[in-house]
């Protein structure tokens, strides 16, 4: 257990936006600079606790728990207060504030309408809490409460400020994330009464070390895979996996733009973190007779998720589709059960978290700009706001996985680790069509987002504005963006910045599948 | 013994950093730098130049001490250093590559490497795009004058050398693969770098998405490495030596040795231009013509062929060449030979002739390696690249000065060897070297190529260089009198319509009409194009092409065999570990590369047969020997033209066919299983769940319900009517009760369980 700072440092980086959150709601909506400043101050003094956690963390043991706090909680079930970072969870958790900062400083000047900052900036502090929280619980009651907590103000965000057909949006992202969230409770459940774990109190724990030092803990494989596939459908819907994405195009399309780059840079990321916490750990059994359907619906997800993004026409809506097909590639990934797709998968994380977070921003700021996304309408954005234009052009050759930036080294290893999955799981010619399949994947990635940049880059400008005076790059822009550039290139040029930390863990995690 | 190394081979990773740090100055100071980003670009290629050759200088140090016997064994290379024999009588003595490498990333506590591989091959490379990329930067200060975006134009000029640079020193396949899309992303700029216009931003996308498909092959060909390493030691690696020592070990099985060949062979089919994917190239000279020479000619397209020849082991034990087996390598090279040749005469605009005389060439350094005539494949492309790169710029001088920024030789030139003598020369000398005229640069290499294809089972293949040699010395011919013969056809200043609109925008673009664009520091951009004669070019641009032309004519001399008994392109440049050669890997009964010699017979074949085809060109054009045109007289001819006009019809495939299948119908039908039958499905069950609650509450709760039912209709009542809220949006206790109802059933479960 950790003493000193470093007991608290975890509750700080989840907590300290509640104390922010407390703040906004007291102050009178009218006074917005005050909010905007407070909300501020809080993102950061988060940000800051995430960078010492950070700074502070042993990446010679991040294979070990760090930061832990285990305090009791709720004793019926139980259920503890149990808290801690490793190199899995360490670079999910240092996105997530990082983004929620981010996506503040853009608010700057960027609120949607109906224009309520107070109201808006509340909400982002809440997800705040359920998304930092989420990526620190070690127990499944506490991950479950954080994992839900950021379905609301999500909702809200979409419901209240997103676009025409909101309604419809919201309340389909609600419902299939609720579904979801029904039956991985029901499995949580399920794991703490079938699951006997030596040396606790009344033998049953929701604790997820303790649980996946149980193993299968007398469980029949029959039982097993029917919790793994709970736990599957509450995953594999916020992922979101084919066949469970049709919310997230919706969502996204109607969404603000800020709710847009949360969800799909965080909120995404809670779903693929389920499962290499919590479902491929502790019923390591199940997860290797599901792999190749995971790994199926995955490449399908590629293929499919490209398909869409040819089909469309609204530039955001192209990007939310192009999320189904990077996710993707992180399922993959994992489905492979090996220390090269895991390794992968948490950096195709981390790197579709900045390069598609920084597309659904340059989106958003085009719509701003432009009051459409029809992209037969759009033209010419290099000529008419340059530096927007070749924001774009780079989010998109980061986005296409070219190499030297971040989005090639979530694929690349991805792809490698099909060619030869966990051999347990006794499919390895299948994976290697998967393989193939991935590397397809790949072209018709450059396909869709090349397409969009000429339409949208190049060329002129369409001649309804050819006249109209174009704002290009702002200054909250600039400061929310850049650092987002800079860490597409940084990790793109010296990968190891993550896969340093993620090796370890990883590499401890796989030697639980089992080989 | 401790072979010696040096700076420049010891810090080769400066050579790629240098013009990196160039690209990132030209960006972040942008428009302020004016005309001075060319001055940035020039300066950090001199540099680099400068490393090059002392790099080359060092290396042949390096392999002359070997070759005295001071050399010998080379210990500690891999994980094979074993099966290095030592140098025999009469046999080249084992020089080791410099390698120097630093962890990139870690997997399962394995640390990847990134670094530098500097050899024979490698400093070779160095030297070719070192060069040609220096002369092209300058050449460009004068072509490229005033054009509006002339700093984006340097910037993606220097960001194309580093990561060119990077390609060619990196030390393992997957930093092979990195450098490989980074100078495709730069072909994908500089291709589409006038993109006000639709065409031009569509060469750009075909290029690099049809590269791309190529590469779908060597992701999967790069993986593969990555395994055949770990079948062979245990712990897989990307590192080149490695993958070569691996596939020579015999530990290997021959299936996943042919797999990753095959794969690796897809990336060079896209990138290297062969056929099927060659259809990008052509249309990539919609691209600034010193682009076209520097990338789409002299390097980047060679990028195929380098990384065959990097990790030819792969590609020898795959395709088993040492038994002369008809490989996949060497059909698709042949092929290329001969679809590019064809195709280029029917072309009227001077920079696609040459493009497909790329193709053309590209297909012979393929088809080269295919038959195992890995020394023979590399002179080629080492010569290649200079004359190549001197017919390019020349056809820039020709439109620059002489045609008002046309390239179509039938509708702007003509005549043009009166106006720009030196332009004349030097293209003519160019020409000669393509053709294999002796004693200039292209008929050494060709014909290295041809006396190993008439061995084993490649016989067909020495027939197929010929009959290229001869199609190339033809065309070539026609593409001289179409341009510099007969009467001068231009003259009218922007009056010609330009059927190819690719080069229509030239004009306006370099001469642009508007002044808000110029580029500060050059003062009137008006440098004297209006409606005047023609003239040669200034000396920015003729002064690299002859230095161009002086290496089209000695550069084959490294491997002058009659009399002067020269073999320095094989000495210095040939690997000498980790490779099939007689001597230097002797493990596992690897067959050997063979030891061809220089063929007085052959030789004087091939010369007779280019000359033969420069003949017959001169009869059909200067003495109308088959009349004005044969084709339009000929039915089965006339066929032929149309055929080759249309490109075999392969554009209309791909764009017509594959691409708008998958953009259209494919991508539509995908969306709409989206829209209509998933969503569907979840409106219907939303739909059914809403029906069966109004019943549930109308005819159960409401009225059939009593006494003992009472606690369940509680329940469905409630749902029921909250599935009604919901419909008014009222979500949240909607949620609360599945929640609720969830953890019922989830604790009636487990009590059951």
């Amino acid at each position: 257990m950790a003493h000193g700072f470093d007991a608290w440092a975890l509750s700080l980086v989840v907590f300290t936006p509640i104390i922010g959150l407390a703040l906004v709601l007291v102050l009178p909506r009218d006074d917005e600079g005050t909010i905007k400043l407070v909300t501020l101050v809080t993102t950061l003094v988060t940000f800051a606790f995430t960078v010492l956690v950070v700074v502070r963390f042993n990446y010679d043991k991040t294979d070990k728990l760090q930061f832990e706090v285990k305090k009791s909680w709720i004793d019926v079930i139980h259920s503890n207060y149990h808290i801690g970072v490793d190199g899995i969870a360490l670079p999910m958790l240092a996105l997530s504030s990082f983004i929620t900062l981010l996506c503040v400083i853009y608010s700057w000047n960027h609120f949607p309408e109906p224009h309520n900052p107070k109201a808006f900036l509340a909400l982002i502090l809440l997800l705040e809490v359920g998304m930092n929280g989420t990526f620190v619980a070690q127990d499944l009651i506490l991950f479950f409460i954080f994992f839900e907590i950021v379905l609301l103000p999500m909702y809200f965000m979409i419901g209240v400020w997103g676009g025409p057909n909101r309604e419809y949006a919201s309340i389909k992202f609600f419902l299939f994330t609720l579904f979801g969230s029904a039956l991985m409770l029901l499995s949580f459940l399920a794991i703490y009464f079938k699951v006997d774990v030596p040396g606790v109190a009344g033998g049953h724990t929701f604790d997820i070390p303790l649980l996946v030092a149980a193993g299968k803990g007398g469980m029949t494989h029959g039982v097993q895979l029917l919790i793994f596939g709970g736990m599957f459908l509450g995953f594999a819907i916020k992922v979101p996996m084919f066949p469970f994405h049709t919310w997230l195009p919706d969502a996204h399309t109607e969404a603000p733009t800020v709710g847009s780059v949360l969800l799909a840079a965080i909120l995404l990321k809670l779903g693929t973190y389920g499962f290499i916490r919590i479902a491929m750990p502790i019923l390591p059994e199940a997860a290797r007779s599901w792999a190749p359907w995971i790994g199926l619906l995955a490449v399908i997800g590629i293929i499919y998720g490209a398909l869409g993004c040819l089909a469309q026409t609204d530039m955001k809506r192209l990007i939310a589709f192009s999320s189904i097909a990077h996710m993707g590639f992180v399922m993959l990934g994992i489905a492979s059960m090996t220390t090269f797709g895991l390794n992968a998968a948490i950096f195709g994380m981390v790197a579709h978290g900045l390069i598609t977070g920084m597309l659904f921003f340059v989106a958003g700021s085009v719509q701003h700009t432009f009051h459409t996304r029809e992209m037969s309408r759009l033209g010419g954005l290099l000529q008419q706001a340059p530096h927007m234009g070749w924001i774009l052009s780079f989010c998109a050759m980061a986005s296409l996985g070219l190499p030297g930036l971040a989005g090639f080294w979530g694929e690349f290893p991805a792809i490698l680790s099909a060619f030869n999955p966990l051999s347990t799981i006794h499919q390895t010619p299948l994976f290697r069509g998967y393989m193939v399949v991935a590397a397809v994947g790949t072209v018709l990635a450059a396909g869709y987002l090349l397409w969009m940049l000429q339409k949208v880059a190049f060329g002129a400008p369409k001649p309804e504005f050819a006249d109209a005076h174009i704002h290009d790059v702002g200054v909250a822009e600039w400061i929310a963006w850049t650092p987002l550039l800079l860490g597409i290139v940084a990790l793109g040029v010296y990968p190891n910045i993550v896969f340093r930390v993620t090796d370890g863990a990883v590499t401890s995690l796989t030697k639980v599948f089992g080989g | 013994m401790h072979l010696p190394s040096g700076f420049f081979l010891d810090h080769a990773w400066l050579i790629p950093l240098i013009p990196a740090v160039s690209f990132w100055l030209i960006l972040g100071f942008g428009k302020r730098f004016g005309a001075r980003a060319a001055y940035c670009g020039i300066a950090a290629l001199s540099a680099v130049w400068v490393l090059a050759v002392g790099a080359v200088i060092q290396w042949i140090h390096r392999v002359n001490v070997a070759d005295d016997g001071k050399g010998g064994t080379v210990s500690a290379l891999g994980a094979f250093g074993r099966s290095l024999a030592r140098a025999e009588e009469g046999k080249s003595a084992a020089v080791a590559p410099v390698i120097h490498a630093t962890t990139w990333f870690q997997n399962a506590g394995v640390k990847l490497t990134v670094g530098t591989q500097i050899d024979g091959l490698a400093v070779m490379m160095l030297f070719v795009v070192a060069t040609i990329a220096l002369l092209v930067h300058i050449y460009s200060f004068e072509y490229m004058r005033g054009d509006r975006r002339f700093t984006h134009y340097y910037a993606a000029l220097s960001l194309f050398s580093a990561s060119m640079l990077f390609l060619v020193v990196a030390s393992n396949t997957l930093q092979l693969l990195v450098g490989w899309e980074l100078v495709g992303l730069c072909s994908f700029m500089l291709i589409g770098h006038w993109w006000e216009e639709k065409p031009n931003s569509d060469a750009a996308l075909k290029a690099f998405l049809t590269t791309r498909t190529g590469d779908i092959g060597l992701l999967c060909g790069v993986i593969m490495t990555f395994f055949v390493v770990q079948r062979a030691t245990g712990t897989g690696s990307f590192d080149i030596l490695a993958v070569n020592n691996a596939a020579l070990s015999g530990k290997v099985g021959h299936t996943l040795l042919l797999m990753c060949a095959v794969g690796l062979m897809f990336g060079i089919i896209g990138k290297s231009g062969q056929f099927p994917l060659h259809t990008w190239l052509p249309d990539a000279m919609a691209g600034p013509t010193p682009v076209s020479a520097l990338i789409h000619a002299a390097t980047m397209v060679v990028a195929g062929v380098y990384l065959g020849a990097r990790v030819y082991p792969i590609f020898w034990q795959g395709f088993q060449i040492g038994n002369s087996h008809v490989n996949f390598m060497a059909v698709i090279g042949g092929i290329t030979v001969i679809i590019g040749a064809g195709l280029a005469f029917v072309q009227d605009d001077i920079k696609k002739v040459l493009a497909y005389s790329t193709i053309s060439q590209l297909g012979y350094m393929v088809m080269g390696l295919g038959v195992g005539a890995w020394t023979a494949a590399i002179f080629h492309l080492f010569t290649h690249a200079f004359f190549k790169a001197n017919l390019f710029l020349g056809a820039g001088s020709v439109s620059h000065s002489g045609s008002h920024h046309s390239f179509d030789m039938k509708k702007d030139m003509g005549g043009l060897r009166k106006y720009m003598p030196q332009t004349f020369w030097t293209f003519v000398i160019g020409t000669g070297a393509l053709a294999g005229i002796f004693p200039l640069a292209g008929f050494w290499s060709k014909d290295e190529i041809l006396a190993t294809a008439g061995h084993g089972n490649y016989k067909a293949f020495l027939i197929v260089g010929l009959v290229g040699a001869f199609m190339t010395a033809a065309y070539m011919t026609r593409c001289i009198y179409l341009t510099f013969f007969g009467e001068y056809r231009g003259g009218h200043s922007g009056e010609h319509a330009h059927g190819d609109v690719a080069h229509g925008v030239d004009d306006a673009h370099v001469h642009g009409v508007d002044d808000a664009h110029a580029v500060p520091g050059f003062g009137s951009h008006d440098d004297g194009h209006g409606a005047h004669e023609p003239h040669e070019s200034p000396p920015l641009i003729t002064v690299p092409l002859w230095i161009l032309t002086f290496l089209s004519i000695t550069a084959g001399w490294l491997q002058f065999e009659p009399g002067l008994h020269l073999t320095k392109f094989r000495d210095w440049f040939q690997p000498r570990v980790a490779f099939p050669l007689p001597g230097l890997f002797s493990a596992n009964h690897v067959a050997t590369i063979p030891d061809v010699k220089f063929s007085a017979g052959l030789a004087t074949i091939s010369v007779a047969i280019a000359l033969a085809g420069v003949g017959l060109a001169y009869l059909f054009y200067w003495k109308r020997a088959y009349g004005q045109d044969a084709a339009a007289h000929n039915a089965l001819l006339g066929a032929g033209k149309k055929f080759l006009v249309n490109k075999y019809y392969l554009d209309a495939l791909y764009t017509d066919g594959v691409i708008a299948a998958v953009k259209g119908p494919i991508a539509n039908a995908a969306y709409w299983v989206n829209q209509y039958v998933i969503d569907n499905v979840l409106r219907t069950t939303g739909r059914v769940a809403t029906v069966v609650a109004r019943f549930v509450y109308r005819y159960i709760d409401q009225r059939g319900v009593d006494g003992i039912y009472n606690g369940t209709a509680v329940v469905t009542g409630e749902s029921g009517g909250l599935l009604r809220k919901l419909q008014n949006g009222r979500l949240q206790e909607y949620a609360l009760f599945i929640l609720i109802g969830v953890a019922a059933v989830a604790l009636a479960l487990a009590i059951r369980f």
